[in-house]
């Protein structure tokens, strides 16, 4: 420090040690007025009240889970019973479970991706663009019990018949496997559209002109250096939509028909099941609890621990990816309106170095 | 960083013939996206229409009858039977979905922006740490199970110690008390919501301008304060647009709600006093689900399908208000 020869000179007057309470009174909270002091006792324990509902309900769907949920669940079928013991497990819910969100999710993503690649690098014509992003903003909003009763009425028709349930008499019901994975794909599409998208917003310029600078074009530039370079918000959107189709109820319920069991339609190997109705771990929980017709709350409670355990390990895989990526998956969750996050500014300033 | 210039077409002389593909493609592809949503808003509002055209519009919203009674009359009512096909007063439902979603986004309002208050300004780190993940867990569990819990465990114990035999014969002639009743449908509803409003709120807060902050510690102001005076109000549009758009995730809320909420077409009558928080509703979006397995009866689906269209329309008006709510915050120059 003392060979520096750009070391500013020594202070005119001495400086005083401690910047703290010999400079200037600090701002302590017991200096405050009392009523601000009661905001501050409000904000402690509006943070503390958040932790304990969180902790009571992960410790009473655990202590549920644990008392109820036995190996000979995960492998049994729902059987139609009034006795607890007696009804079976829930191994068709699971099944029902990793077929919807296999095809929510295989159709949600792909589709989400190029609408983002389309929004952020396109963006033309203007109006079009513009028309496209307040009407994935508005699916955003809208409640799945409306996408529901809205598949239900889509694929009603005739020509449809193929991708559905039909009664004997030749009738469509617009149930089936496929049309509630086509709606859950409805669900988690604004979510994969917008981590795409703010991921796009984060690549710097400089990145898009050096690939046109090579003679790229527009269309090579974003398959091959724009979007495997946001691989990660691309994931974290796909886990979001994954977590936020695993967790509804209402499409299930109405779409995927009213049987616990998988119920085949044709004969055709896996047709049939994609056909056929059945149901979800959601709407497992929700044929059992006292609402439902089941009404066997042990099943539910064990089905309810085993789905929040898959949510938990889906929160923490976004957890673990969220330290890569640019935007809060939180906020996220919710609203794709919030597209640029307040951190994006920072790394900003950084790489235009 | 200004990628707008960059945006609009890469320098190449003449762009080639795949690239003019891709963009043709993708384009399809958004158009075919918006066709679908298009498709969306025009179905259900067609076939909504004959339950408002028949009802004489504005009287479909007003009060008149059990709608339980009527939905099941137009359910068993043959055709030719005239007014029973149709006859609707959807009051109750609409009332209950008001009641529920204001009282949660109210008290969500301000357990959301204490606690963002607290994440952003006066947690410690290792209290930060911890209430990230909860604030992602309490957003993240599924609303069935909210609904279990609150109907296996939270429902009987209200049953048993919070409404006293009193409370229960005052109107016992009006309606039965149970323990799933309007106020555990808010109390649940109010931490379903409460996620979504401290995220938004936790962001909008911590991108106001420090500058700001320290110049108004600079003045003396103390801490408490000048988050009140100035950071609050900088990030008030953000707040209320997190309002906003919980707002929509209340109203559409079906399963939790038709779990927990009474599963009673009732109207609660605020001249009860304070028992009105245990009387049973069933809002909107748990109605429908209520009566799905009717839904092939075509006059049921028109009712049915009008109640859709009423929340459909005021989630589309209420992510146009969320984006207009925003909008001054671009003015201060924040990003959210």
């Amino acid at each position: 420090m003392a060979s520096d020869p750009q070391a500013l000179p020594p202070p005119l007057r001495p400086r005083r040690v401690g910047t703290g309470a010999a400079a200037r009174p600090r701002d302590s909270i017991s200096a405050w007025p009392l009523i601000d002091r009661l905001g501050y006792v409000l904000c402690w324990a509006a943070g503390l009240t958040l932790c304990a509902i969180a902790g009571a309900i992960v410790l009473f769907m655990l202590v549920k889970g644990i008392s109820y949920l036995r190996p000979s669940l995960l492998v049994q079928s729902p059987a139609p019973s009034t006795v607890q013991s007696a009804s079976g497990g829930f191994l068709d819910p699971i099944e029902g479970t990793l077929i919807i969100t296999g095809i929510g999710i295989c159709l949600a993503a792909p589709v989400g991706v190029a609408l983002a690649a389309w929004l952020s690098e396109y963006h033309r014509p203007a109006w079009l663009a513009r028309a496209v992003e307040s009407a994935i903003e508005m699916i955003a909003g809208v409640p799945s019990v409306l996408l529901a009763i809205f598949g239900l009425l889509v694929f009603a028709p005739r020509f449809l018949a193929f991708l559905s349930q039909t009664s004997a008499g030749g009738s469509v019901y617009g149930k089936s496997f496929v049309i509630a994975g086509i709606m859950m794909s409805v669900l988690a599409l604004p979510l994969i559209v917008g981590a795409t998208r703010e991921g796009l917003a984060q690549i710097p310029g400089h990145v898009r002109e050096a690939s046109y600078a090579l003679g790229k074009t527009q269309a090579t530039t974003l398959r091959r250096v724009l979007l495997p370079s946001i691989r990660t918000d691309i994931a974290a959107g796909a886990t979001l939509g994954i977590g936020r189709i695993i967790g509804d109820t209402a499409i299930v319920v109405i779409l995927a028909g009213g049987t616990l069991q998988l119920d085949r339609t044709g004969t055709a190997p896996i047709l049939s099941i994609l056909r056929g109705t059945g149901s979800s771990l959601t709407s497992y929980i929700y044929y059992n609890s006292p609402v439902g017709e089941g009404h066997a709350p042990q099943k539910a409670y064990a089905a309810a621990f085993l789905l929040l355990m898959v949510v938990l390990g889906l929160n923490m895989i976004v957890t673990l990816l969220s330290s890569e990526l640019s935007f809060n998956p939180v906020a996220w969750m919710f609203t794709n309106t919030w597209t640029r996050r307040l951190r994006g500014s920072a790394p900003e300033e950084g790489q235009e170095t | 960083m200004d990628t707008g210039l960059l945006k609009k077409a890469p320098p190449t002389r003449r762009r080639g013939s795949s690239d003019r593909r891709t963009e043709l493609l993708l384009g399809a592809l958004a158009v075919g996206v918006l066709a679908l949503i298009g498709l969306l808003l025009v179905t259900v509002l067609v076939k909504a229409w004959p339950s408002f055209s028949h009802n004489g519009y504005i009287k479909w919203f007003f009060p008149g009858g059990d709608v339980d009674t009527q939905l099941s009359a137009i359910e068993n009512a043959r055709p030719g039977s005239g007014n029973a096909l149709y006859h609707l007063r959807a009051w109750p439902l609409l009332w209950a979905t008001f009641l529920t979603t204001g009282l949660a986004v109210l008290f969500g309002l301000v357990l959301s922006t204490l606690s963002a208050i607290f994440i952003v300004e006066f947690a410690p780190r290792a209290m930060q740490r911890v209430l990230d993940p909860v604030v992602r867990l309490l957003a993240g569990v599924p609303s069935v199970i909210y609904g279990l819990i609150g109907v296996l465990a939270l429902a009987p114990w209200i049953e048993e110690h919070l409404i006293s035999e009193q409370r229960k014969e005052s109107v016992t002639y009006v309606v039965q008390l149970t323990g799933t009743n309007l106020g555990l449908a808010v109390l649940i509803l109010t931490v379903m919501i409460t996620p979504i409003m401290v995220a938004i709120s936790t962001s909008a807060l911590a991108s106001v301008p420090s500058a700001w902050t320290e110049g108004s510690a600079a003045l003396g102001v103390n801490r408490w304060r000048t988050i009140w005076r100035v950071s609050l109000r900088t990030a008030r549009p953000a707040i209320i647009a997190g309002a906003v758009l919980a707002t929509g995730r209340a109203l559409g809320e079906a399963i939790m709600l038709s779990l927990v909420a009474g599963g009673r077409s009732f109207a609660p009558n605020l001249l009860d006093g304070l028992t009105v928080l245990f009387e049973p509703a069933r809002p909107a979006a748990a109605t429908l689900l209520t009566y799905i397995d009717g839904i092939s009866d075509p006059y049921l689906a028109h009712a049915l399908y009008a109640i859709g269209a009423v929340l459909l329309v005021s989630c589309g008006l209420l992510s146009l208000a969320a984006w207009a709510a925003k909008q001054p915050l671009k003015r201060y120059g924040i990003r959210t």
